[in-house]
C-alpha cells in the first residue's frame, strides 16, 4: 500500500531522508521522449536489487508522437499491481501535467520540466510542486545538438537522487543499454544522468530511501509479458511460427523471428492472418508443433482455420494478445473482450483449449503448458493474454531453464499400422504420425476438415459424425478432469468472492488484501483454464454469499461479462454476477472494491 | 521393422530447414505400383478430366520411385481438391483457398518431403488468389497443379475466375461479364519460378510437365486444363486434336528465362500454347532461411538449446 508512505516535506521544515517501503512513479510525456526507457531502467534496477516491480504504460496508436505514460511501482514487499495513485508525477509537458495530475495522490510530488510546464496555482495548494528546467539543463549537460534527446536520462538522474537509488547499478544498466554503439552515445547518456543526479534536489524536498527488501534466495529476471510468452514458447520446444503484424502481438513475432534461427527454427511473416495460421497448421501437421498469434481482429480471421485444427485434431498454439474491440477498436488499450471469441469463435461444435496467464511470469509457464496440452490432446490451444500483461514489466524468479526446456522433435520411426481417428483408442485421443513416417501396412491417413472415418476419409454417416463429435468433446472433458482445483486467495468461505482471469490477478489480490485489512470478508479465485474450466469451482462458489466476476469487458445484453456469462451457463448459479468496465485501462484496486460494495448492496435490495 | 531406408531427419539443435534430399527407392524396396499408390475410388463424375491428372500423378510416383512416406499431397476445397483421398500416401485436405500456406508450413519444416498441392481455379485464383502471389514471391519449394476447368463444379455451375466472357452459369445466366484471369500472366507477374501449361487430354505432356516441375528447385506451378463434363462440356475441345482442335507446344525458340516473352506467349487466344512458359533459378525461401539459420547458429555453436536461452535470460537480470 502506498498510503502514508511518501509525502512532501512540510513547508518550512528542513528536507530529510525518509524510509519508504515502496514508490509509485508516473512518468508522463510524449511517446518519442524515451519515457519507456526510464521505466525500463527502474524496473531492471529493481530486479537486480531483489525488489518487486510492476509497470504500466500507455502508448498512442499514432506512428510517432502523442501523449504517453509509464508508471512504475517498486516495492520492498509484494507488488501486485501498478498502483492506483502515484507518489510522484514526472511531467514533461503542460498536457502531461494537466492530464495526469489526477493520478497523483493528494500531497504527492509533481516534478515538472519548468521549461514546458506552467504550474496551476490551485493545484499547488494540494500537491508539492518542484520545477526543474529539465530541457535546458539537459542541453547544457550534453551539448546543444541533441535538443530533446537525453532529457529522459536526465530525469532518471533526478529520480535516482530523489529515491537514493543505487548509482553504480544504474550506470552499469545505462552502459549495457547504450554500449556497443558509438562511445559518444554512452558518454552523453552518462553525462545527462549525472547532471540530473547532481541537481540539488535534496535542498528542496525530502528524499527517500527504499527499505531493503527481504533477501530472496533466487535470481530475478525482468521482462514484459510478450517477452515471457515468446521465450516460454521457445522453452516449450516450439521451433516454427507464422504471423502477421498487429499491435500488441507484433513484439512476440519479432522476438521469435529474431531468436528462432539460433535454435534452427524459423518464423515466417505471412501475407495475412489466414496464411499465418495455415502455415502454422501445416508445420504442426508436418510434426513441428507451431505457433501463430494475433490480436482480436486477426483472431477473427483465423477462426475458420482454428475449426480445421479442431476437426483434424491438430496441435497448435494460437496467442491472442487482446486489445480494445470490436473491429479496429482501441489498438493500444487493454480489454478482456475476446474470451467468447477464443472459447466459441468459429462455426460448428468446435471445442478447443483456452488458457489465460495471470501475470508476466505465468506467460512463460503458460506457453510451455500450452505446448504440452496441444501435443497431448491433439488440439489447438489459445493463449489469451492482453495488452496490459504484454507490455508491463515484472521481475520474477529465474526459471531453471535446463529443467524446463524440452525437445518436441517428431518421431518418424516406422509403425506397423495407424488409424489417426481411432474410436477405440485407449485414451480417446488422436495422435498423428508426421509425414515421413513409414506405415508398414501401406495404408496412409489423411488429416482433414471434412467429417471423417477413423482413417481420415470423408463420411456422411450420421453415426460417425455423432461419434467423432463426441470424441473431440470427450478428450477435453478428460483434460478438464486432470486440471488442478484453483486455490482460493484468502479464506475459503466468506461473504464476497472475486473471480478473475488473465492480467487482473494482481489488482484483485490487492483488493482482497485491502478489504480484509479493513475487516471485510472478501476472497478471490483466479481462473487460468478458461476452457475447459477446472474442477471444483462449484464447491468454491458455495462457500460465499456473492460471487463477482471482475473483467475488463462489457456487461453485455444480459448484464454479465464474458466469463461471468460462461460461469452462469455452466453453474446455473444466480449469485454469480459481474463487475465489468470498458475504459481501456487496467483495474484500479479502489474501483474493484467500490464496485463490489455497490454490488453487494444492490444485490441485497434485489434479493 | 526391417526397413533400412534412412531418412536424415533434422534433430534438436539442428537446423529444421537444412536440406536433406528425400530418400529414393533402394534395391531393397522396389518402386511402388499403381495399386499401392491408389486409395479411395475417386468421387468425380465419369469422364471428368481430373481422372487423368490423378493417373499421371500415380505414374509420376511410380516412375520416379518415390515412397509413400516421402510424399505429402495437400489440397484445398473443390472437386479437384478431393485428390489427397485418392492417393495412398500422407496427405491433408485443408480449407478453401489456403492449401498453399498450409503446404508452405510443411515445405519449410520438412525438407525431406516432396510436397504436392492439387486444386482448382477457385482455390488458386479466387479465394486463395493472394496466397498464390505470396507463395510465388517467396519461392517456397513445392509443386502446385492447378486443375482449371473454368467453372465451379462442386457447387454446381457458378462462374469461376477463369470462366470466359459470355459463359452462361447459374450466377451469370446471361453470360459471364467479368474479365477472366489469365493464369499464365498472373503467375509470371507474381514471380513464380516455374510456370507450365498443359491439358488432361495429352497424358504424355502432363507427365512431362509434372516431372520438370518436380525437378525444379522452387515454387513450380502447372496449369492443367481439366474438363468438367457435367457443367462445362467441350470447354477445351479447341485444344484437343481428337475433337478437331490443335495442341500447340511452346515454340522451340522461346526463351524460358524471358519474362516478357512468357507474358507475350500467354496472350495467344485459346487454345494458346502448352509447355514451359517460364523457368528461372532464384533462391528458394527454404534456402534463404537455411542460410540465415546457419549464420545464427554459428554464434551459438556447441551450446544446448537451454544454454542459448540462458544467454538471453542473463541479459535480463
Amino acid at each position: 500500500m502506498s498510503d502514508s508512505t511518501i509525502t512532501a516535506a512540510p513547508t518550512g521544515g528542513a528536507p530529510k531522508v525518509a524510509k519508504v517501503s515502496e514508490a509509485i512513479i508516473r512518468i508522463a510525456g510524449n511517446s518519442q521522449d524515451g519515457i519507456q526507457a526510464i521505466g525500463g531502467f527502474l524496473a531492471r534496477l529493481a530486479g537486480r536489487s531483489e525488489q518487486e516491480v510492476m509497470t504500466f504504460m500507455t502508448i498512442p496508436s499514432t506512428i510517432s508522437g502523442g501523449p504517453s505514460i509509464f508508471q512504475v511501482r517498486i516495492g520492498s514487499g509484494e507488488v501486485l499491481s501498478a498502483g492506483d495513485e502515484a507518489d510522484v508525477l514526472l511531467a514533461f509537458y503542460q498536457h502531461s501535467y494537466q492530464d495526469h495530475i489526477d493520478s497523483l495522490k493528494k500531497g504527492g510530488i509533481v516534478l515538472f520540466d519548468s521549461d514546458h510546464v506552467e504550474p496551476n496555482p490551485e493545484w499547488q495548494k494540494e500537491y508539492h510542486h518542484i520545477g526543474v528546467p529539465i530541457s535546458g539543463l539537459t542541453v547544457e549537460a550534453i551539448g546543444g545538438t541533441a535538443k530533446d534527446k537525453g532529457k529522459n536520462i536526465y530525469a532518471l538522474g533526478l529520480i535516482a537522487r530523489m529515491f537514493d537509488l543505487n548509482v553504480p547499478k544504474l550506470t552499469k544498466l545505462i552502459e549495457e543499454r547504450f554500449g556497443g554503439k558509438d562511445q559518444s552515445i554512452v558518454n552523453n547518456a552518462l553525462a545527462a544522468f549525472h547532471a540530473g543526479y547532481n541537481y540539488a534536489l535534496g535542498n528542496v524536498i525530502d528524499t527517500f530511501q527504499l527499505l531493503e527488501s527481504q533477501k530472496k534466495d533466487r535470481h530475478q529476471v525482468v521482462m514484459n509479458g510478450n517477452e515471457a510468452l515468446a521465450y516460454g514458447l521457445i522453452a516449450g520446444g516450439v521451433r516454427f511460427g507464422a504471423g502477421y503484424p498487429i499491435t500488441p502481438w507484433s513484439d512476440v513475432m519479432e522476438l521469435l523471428r529474431r531468436e528462432l534461427p539460433k535454435y534452427g527454427g524459423t518464423f515466417v511473416q505471412c501475407e495475412d492472418e489466414i496464411a499465418s495460421i495455415s502455415m502454422a497448421l501445416g508445420a504442426s501437421y508436418a510434426g513441428r508443433v507451431a505457433v501463430t498469434g494475433s490480436s482480436g481482429p486477426g483472431i477473427s480471421l483465423k477462426t475458420e482455420a482454428i475449426g480445421w485444427g479442431v476437426m483434424a485434431e491438430m496441435p497448435l498454439i494460437v496467442c491472442d494478445i487482446q486489445r480494445g474491440g470490436p473491429s479496429t477498436g482501441m489498438p493500444t488499450n487493454v480489454e478482456q473482450s475476446d474470451l467468447n471469441l477464443a472459447v466459441y469463435g468459429g462455426h460448428g461444435d468446435c471445442p478447443r483449449v483456452v488458457l489465460a496467464p495471470a501475470n508476466v511470469e505465468d506467460c512463460f509457464y503458460t506457453a510451455i503448458e500450452a505446448v504440452n496440452i496441444a501435443r497431448k490432446f491433439s488440439v489447438p490451444v489459445l493463449i489469451l493474454s492482453d495488452q496490459a500483461i504484454a507490455t508491463r514489466i515484472e521481475a520474477f524468479g529465474e526459471p531453471n531453464l535446463e529443467k524446463v526446456c524440452q525437445d518436441i522433435s517428431p518421431d518418424l520411426a516406422p509403425v506397423p499400422d495407424h488409424k489417426p481417428y481411432d474410436l477405440e483408442a485407449a485414451d480417446g485421443v488422436t495422435h498423428h504420425l508426421a509425414p515421413g513416417t513409414r506405415i508398414m501396412s501401406g495404408k496412409y491417413p489423411i488429416a482433414t476438415g471434412l467429417e471423417h472415418d477413423e482413417m481420415g476419409h470423408p463420411t456422411g454417416s450420421p453415426k460417425l459424425h455423432t461419434q467423432m463429435t463426441a470424441k473431440r468433446r470427450k478428450k477435453l472433458q478428460s483434460l478438464a478432469a486432470t486440471l488442478p482445483v484453483p486455490q482460493v486467495y484468502g479464506p475459503p468461505e466468506g461473504n464476497v468472492l472475486l473471480v478473475g482471469w488473465g492480467s487482473t490477478q494482481g489488482p484483485i489480490r490487492e483488493a482482497v488484501d485491502r478489504a480484509r485489512a479493513a475487516g471485510d470478508s472478501v476472497s478471490a479465485v483466479h481462473i487460468r483454464y478458461i476452457s475447459p474450466l477446472p474442477p471444483g469451482l462449484e464447491n468454491i462458489f458455495s462457500g460465499f454469499n456473492h460471487v463477482f466476476v471482475v473483467e475488463m469487458n462489457d456487461e453485455g445484453l444480459y448484464g454479465y461479462g464474458q466469463l461471468a456469462g460462461l460461469l452462469r451457463a455452466r453453474f446455473c448459479d444466480p449469485k454469480i454476477r459481474g463487475i465489468t468496465k470498458t475504459d481501456g485501462l487496467t483495474w484500479k484496486v479502489k474501483d474493484i472494491l467500490q464496485r463490489a460494495k455497490t454490488n453487494v448492496t444492490e444485490g441485497l435490495k434485489k434479493l | 521393422m526391417s526397413d533400412t531406408t534412412k531418412l536424415e531427419m533434422p534433430v534438436r539443435g539442428g537446423n529444421i530447414l537444412a536440406v536433406n534430399p528425400p530418400a529414393l527407392a533402394t534395391d531393397e524396396r522396389k518402386g511402388l505400383t499403381k495399386k499401392e499408390i491408389a486409395a479411395d475410388h475417386p468421387t468425380w463424375c465419369p469422364g471428368c478430366g481430373d481422372f487423368s491428372v490423378l493417373a499421371l500423378y500415380f505414374k509420376l510416383i511410380e516412375k520416379r520411385k518415390v515412397w509413400h512416406e516421402n510424399i505429402t499431397t495437400v489440397a484445398g476445397i473443390g472437386c479437384s481438391s478431393r485428390f489427397p483421398y485418392f492417393v495412398q500416401a500422407h496427405g491433408a485436405h485443408y480449407i478453401h483457398g489456403r492449401a498453399l500456406p498450409f503446404a508452405s508450413g510443411i515445405s519449410l519444416t520438412r525438407p525431406d518431403l516432396h510436397v504436392f498441392v492439387f486444386g482448382g481455379d477457385g482455390d488458386a485464383f479466387s479465394i486463395g488468389g493472394n496466397h498464390l502471389n505470396h507463395t510465388a514471391r517467396k519461392n517456397i519449394k513445392m509443386t502446385y497443379v492447378i486443375m482449371d476447368n473454368w467453372v465451379y463444379g462442386l457447387t454446381k455451375k457458378q462462374t469461376s475466375p477463369t470462366s470466359p466472357l459470355g459463359f452462361k452459369s447459374k450466377t451469370d445466366t446471361w453470360g459471364a461479364v467479368d474479365h477472366p484471369i489469365n493464369p499464365m500472366k498472373q503467375l509470371v507477374s507474381a514471380g513464380a519460378t516455374f510456370i507450365a501449361r498443359t491439358t488432361h487430354t495429352n497424358p504424355n505432356h502432363v507427365l512431362q510437365m509434372m516431372e520438370a516441375a518436380m525437378d525444379h528447385d522452387g515454387f513450380s506451378v502447372i496449369e492443367c486444363l481439366s474438363e468438367c463434363v457435367e457443367f462445362y462440356e467441350g470447354a477445351f475441345d479447341a485444344s484437343n486434336p481428337r475433337k478437331g482442335g490443335v495442341f500447340n507446344t511452346v515454340p522451340t525458340d522461346h526463351d524460358v528465362t524471358d519474362e516478357m516473352a512468357a507474358y507475350k506467349l500467354a496472350d495467344a487466344a485459346f487454345p494458346g500454347y502448352f509447355g514451359i512458359f517460364y523457368k528461372v533459378n532464384r533462391p528458394t525461401k527454404n534456402a534463404n532461411e537455411t542460410k540465415i539459420n546457419a549464420g545464427a547458429q554459428e554464434k551459438s555453436k556447441g551450446l544446448k538449446d537451454w544454454q542459448i536461452l540462458q544467454k538471453n535470460f542473463d541479459r535480463m537480470k
